[in-house]
C-alpha cells in the first residue's frame, strides 16, 4: 500500500475548493438552522441558482464580478420566493417546501426545454464560463508544486481558486462571528429559542426570519459558485444528496458555532477520501467494484447523519444547551 | 403547540406575488425557446431515445395533424405532426417499438404509399434518434415530390424566422391538445395516482400516528420493487408469488424498523424534527445500500412483452389494468379497515389524539407498530406495481417519487388516509396531464409547484381540518 499517496490525497481534500464550497454552503445553512432555527432542506437549490446565475452571466461575456452579483441577486429572489409563503408555517412544512423548491430548480435546470439557457441535462461545460474567473488571477501562468500537490496556478482546479475560496471562508467565518455577537444575531437566537418571547418584545419575527433566509441563501449561492469553478455546472450534481451532505457536515462540526462548518467539511471529505482510498487499495476490484466503494461511502454519510442526531446532536464543537432541534 | 396568533405581512400580496413568480418560472420554461418548440420536442439524452420522422404530402408539403401511435416495452405514447410535418416520441427503453400511423388523421385525399408498412416496427436506442418513415402518395406511381428523407431530429434546425411569432406558436407546437391525447393522459394520471396512493397512504398514516415526516418512505417503495425483482428474476418465481413475497418483505421491514429504530427513539423523547433528520440519514443509507447491491442500472421485474388493449382510443396495457385493480382493492381494504374494524377506529383515534386514545384503553404502541407494518407493506405493493407500470425499477425509484408522495399527502391534508388518496390522484393527474402543456420532463416539477401553491392557499390540505400549522 502506498501510504504517501493516500495521505497526500487525504490531506489534499482538506484544502480542496469543493471542501471550501461545502464550508461556505454550510455557513449559510448555519445562519438558517444554527442561528435562526429554520429547517432549510433545499440548500442545494440555492447553490444551483448561484451556479447558474454565475455561469450563464459570465458565459455571455461579463466579468466574474458581474456573474457573482447576478448569482447573489438570483439567490435573494429565490429566498424571497420561498420565504414569503413558508416562514409563517411550522418547521416541517418549511422543510418540505424548501426541498420541493430545490427539486423544482434542478428539474427545470436539467429539462431539455431549457437547453438553450442551462445546457439541459448535459449542463454547462467548464471551459466557457471559467474564463471570467481565470481573468481575475493574480498569480503568474503555469503550474506550481507545493510538497505533494501540483496544480495549475490559474486555471480550473487551481491554486488561485483555492486561495480565493479559503479567503472567502475566512471572511464569512468572521462575518458570522460578528453577527452572532450583534444585536441582530441575538434576535435571531431569540427566535430560535422562543418566537413568542421575541414577538412580545415588539420584533417582527417574520422579517428577521426573511433576512436570515436571504443571508444564508446568498452564502449557499456563493458556495455553489465555488463548487462549480473547478468542474462544470450540472444540475444533477447539486440534488438532494448535496443538501444532505451540507446538513451532515454542519451537524458533524457543530451547528451554531463559528468553526463547526469548517471542521465538519474538512473532516467529512478527508475521512471519505481515506475510506475510499484504503478500500480501493486493500480490497481487490473483483470483490468490490469502484462504484460500489463510492456507494459505500454514501452509506457511511447517511449512517453518520443518523448517529449524530441520535447520540451527539451538538456535533464536535457545539454546546448541547445551545442547540435544541425542535418544531417551531 | 404555540399560540394561535398568525403574524402576516400582507399575506394576500405576498401570495399574489409568489403565484405570479411561480407561473413566470414555469412559463419561461414553456414559452421561451422557439428553437426547441419548433423542432421536435424529443431530444435524445442518456435516458431518452427518440422515435421521430417527418411526413409530407404527395405534393411535398408538410402534412400537419397526422396522429402517430408508438407502443412497446411497456410504453404507449403518441404524437401529432406539427406545421413542418415533424413528429417525435420520447421513449426511455431500448428495444423494438410498433409505430402506427392513424390513417383517419391524414389530410384529405392523402394515402400511404406503402400501406403494408403501417404499422411498422423500429428499434430505438437510448441516446439516439430513430426514424420511422411513412411516405405518402399513390401506391402505384411514386410522385417525385414525396420526400422520404427523415428530418434528423438530432440536428433539426428550424427555418429561421418561422414559428417565432407568438401567433404561430399554437399551431407549431408539437402535440397540440387533442381529445385522444387528453383522454390518454387522463387515464395514465388516474392509474399513476392510484399506484402513488398505495405509497402515500402509509406515509400519511405514519405521520398521523407518530408525527413523523418519514423521508425514508421512498426507500420502502424501492425495497418492494427490488424484492419483487429478486424473487421474479433472480429466483425465477412466478410474478404473483414474487409480488406477494415482496409485500411480506416490506411489511417485515416496517416491523423491524419500528422495533429497532423508532420505538427506542420515541422512548428517548426525541422531537419530530430530530426524527425527520434521522429518516433523511436512513434514506441516504438505504438508497446507497440498494445501489451497492443492485448497481446504478435499470432493472425489470417482468421481462414479458406487455400486451395492451384499446378502449375508445386510449391504449392501456393489460398489466396496468390489473395493477390498477389490485391497487383499488388494497386501498378499499385499507378504507374498510379504518372505517369498520375496531383496530381501524383505534388507529384513527391515535392519529387524532394519542394521549386521549391511550387514556381510553387503546394500546398506542401496538397501533403504531401495526401502522408501520401496514404502511411499509402498502409501500412495497406500490413499489411492485409502479415498477411493473413503468416497466423499470432502479435503486433510486422511490427517491424520485418521494416528493410526489409528500405533495399528495400535504395536498390531501397531513395525517388523513383518505386525504392521501385524493391527493395522490390529483398529483397523478397533474403530473400526467401537465405534459400536455409543459415539456414532459418537467411534469414532476408541475406537481411540486402545486404542492407549494396548496400550502399558500389552504395549508391544511383538501380534507384536512383547519388548525394552526404555522
Amino acid at each position: 500500500m502506498d501510504w504517501t499517496s493516500i495521505l497526500a490525497n487525504v490531506a489534499g481534500e482538506l484544502f480542496h475548493p469543493v471542501t471550501a464550497a461545502y464550508v461556505i454552503a454550510a455557513i449559510g445553512l448555519n445562519v438558517h438552522f444554527g442561528l435562526t432555527g429554520l429547517l432549510n432542506m433545499g440548500q442545494a437549490g440555492f447553490m444551483l441558482i448561484g451556479a447558474y446565475g454565475f455561469a450563464i452571466t459570465t458565459l455571455a461575456g461579463n466579468s466574474a464580478l458581474t456573474g457573482f452579483l447576478v448569482g447573489m441577486a438570483a439567490a435573494v429572489l429565490f429566498a424571497l420566493l420561498l420565504g414569503m409563503p413558508t416562514l409563517r408555517l411550522r418547521g416541517d412544512y418549511l422543510a418540505i417546501v424548501t426541498i420541493a423548491a430545490a427539486e423544482i430548480v434542478r428539474l427545470i435546470g436539467r429539462s431539455t426545454s431549457m437547453t438553450w439557457l442551462t445546457g439541459g441535462n448535459a449542463g454547462i461545460a467548464g471551459d466557457g464560463f471559467k474564463n471570467a474567473f481565470h481573468a481575475t488571477c493574480l498569480l503568474p501562468e503555469g503550474d506550481t508544486t507545493v510538497l505533494f500537490w501540483t496544480y495549475s496556478n490559474c486555471y480550473s482546479n487551481s491554486w488561485w481558486l483555492r486561495i480565493v475560496a479559503w479567503v472567502l471562508v475566512a471572511l464569512l467565518c468572521l462575518l458570522v462571528w460578528r453577527l452572532m455577537r450583534s444585536p441582530w444575531g441575538r434576535v435571531l437566537k431569540g427566535i430560535r429559542e422562543d418566537e413568542d418571547a421575541v414577538r412580545s418584545l415588539g420584533k417582527s419575527v417574520y422579517s428577521y426570519k426573511m433576512q436570515s433566509l436571504i443571508l444564508g441563501g446568498c452564502m449557499g449561492a456563493l458556495g455553489g459558485i465555488v463548487f462549480v469553478l473547478p468542474q462544470a455546472v450540472q444540475a444533477d450534481s447539486m440534488g438532494r444528496p448535496t443538501t444532505f451532505f451540507v446538513w451532515t457536515l454542519l451537524l458533524l462540526g457543530g451547528a451554531a458555532t463559528v468553526f463547526g462548518p469548517v471542521l465538519g467539511s474538512m473532516l467529512l471529505w478527508s475521512s471519505l477520501m481515506l475510506i475510499k482510498s484504503v478500500m480501493r487499495d486493500v480490497i481487490p476490484a473483483t470483490v468490490l467494484r469502484t462504484e460500489q466503494i463510492e456507494s459505500f461511502s454514501f452509506v457511511v454519510v447517511g449512517v453518520t447523519l443518523m448517529m449524530l442526531i441520535i447520540f451527539r446532536p451538538q456535533g464536535i464543537l457545539g454546546d448541547k444547551k445551545e442547540l435544541s432541534i425542535n418544531v417551531r | 403547540m404555540r399560540s394561535a396568533v398568525v403574524h402576516g405581512v400582507r399575506p394576500a400580496r405576498a401570495r399574489a406575488a409568489l403565484v405570479t413568480l411561480m407561473l413566470a418560472l414555469l412559463l419561461c420554461a414553456w414559452w421561451a425557446p422557439p428553437a426547441t418548440a419548433a423542432a421536435a420536442e424529443c431530444v435524445p439524452d442518456s435516458e431518452t431515445a427518440c422515435i421521430s420522422g417527418r411526413i409530407r404530402t404527395a405534393a411535398g408539403d408538410p402534412a400537419t395533424g397526422v396522429r402517430i401511435v408508438v407502443e412497446g416495452q411497456g410504453f404507449a405514447g403518441e404524437a401529432t405532426t406539427d406545421a413542418d410535418g415533424r413528429w417525435s416520441v420520447a421513449v426511455s427503453e431500448d428495444g423494438e417499438y410498433t409505430v402506427t400511423l392513424d390513417t383517419e388523421s391524414l389530410p384529405p385525399g392523402e394515402t400511404l404509399r406503402n400501406p403494408q408498412d403501417n404499422p411498422r416496427t423500429v428499434t430505438a436506442d437510448v441516446g439516439a434518434s430513430t426514424a420511422a418513415l411513412f411516405p405518402l402518395g399513390s401506391a402505384s406511381s411514386p410522385s417525385p415530390g414525396t420526400s422520404e428523407s427523415p428530418s434528423d431530429p438530432g440536428t433539426t434546425s428550424p427555418d429561421p424566422g418561422v414559428d417565432v411569432e407568438p401567433g404561430a406558436e399554437d399551431s407549431s407546437r408539437p402535440g397540440a391538445i387533442t381529445f385522444p391525447r387528453v383522454a390518454q393522459q387522463f387515464t395514465s394520471g388516474i392509474i399513476f395516482g392510484l399506484l402513488l396512493a398505495l405509497a402515500s397512504v402509509g406515509l400519511s398514516l405514519i405521520y398521523g400516528t407518530t408525527g413523523l415526516s418519514s423521508f425514508s418512505h421512498g426507500e420502502q417503495v424501492t425495497l418492494g420493487a427490488l424484492a419483487a425483482y429478486v424473487f421474479a428474476q433472480l429466483m425465477d418465481l412466478p410474478l404473483l408469488v414474487a409480488g406477494i413475497l415482496a409485500v411480506v418483505v416490506g411489511a417485515l421491514s416496517g416491523y423491524a424498523q419500528d422495533a429497532g429504530i423508532w420505538k427506542p427513539l420515541r422512548k428517548r423523547g426525541m422531537g419530530p424534527v430530530q426524527l425527520m433528520i434521522i429518516t433523511i440519514g436512513l434514506s441516504m443509507a438505504l438508497q446507497y445500500t440498494f445501489q451497492f447491491f443492485f448497481g446504478g442500472g435499470r432493472l425489470r421485474i417482468s421481462i414479458a412483452t406487455p400486451t395492451s388493449i384499446n378502449v375508445g382510443g386510449v391504449i392501456i396495457a393489460h398489466q396496468s389494468l390489473l395493477s390498477t385493480a389490485i391497487a383499488a382493492l388494497a386501498l378499499g381494504g385499507v378504507a374498510f379497515f379504518l372505517q369498520r374494524t375496531w383496530t381501524g377506529r383505534a388507529t384513527r383515534a391515535v392519529a387524532d389524539n394519542p394521549a386521549l386514545a391511550a387514556a381510553s384503553g387503546i394500546n398506542v404502541e401496538r397501533i403504531i407498530r401495526l401502522v408501520w407494518i401496514v404502511g411499509a407493506g402498502l409501500a412495497a405493493l406500490g413499489g411492485v406495481l409502479i415498477g411493473l407500470y413503468f416497466n423499470v425499477t432502479s435503486w433510486n425509484m422511490g427517491g424520485t417519487i418521494l416528493l410526489l408522495m409528500f405533495a399528495a399527502v400535504t395536498l390531501g391534508g397531513l395525517g388523513t388516509a383518505f386525504g392521501a388518496l385524493v391527493g395522490s390522484i390529483v398529483i397523478g393527474l397533474v403530473s400526467e396531464m401537465s405534459s400536455l402543456v409543459i415539456p414532459s420532463d418537467l411534469r414532476y416539477a408541475g406537481a411540486l409547484v402545486i404542492l407549494i401553491l396548496v400550502l399558500l392557499v389552504r395549508p391544511q390540505g383538501i380534507l384536512g381540518r383547519a388548525e394552526r400549522i404555522g
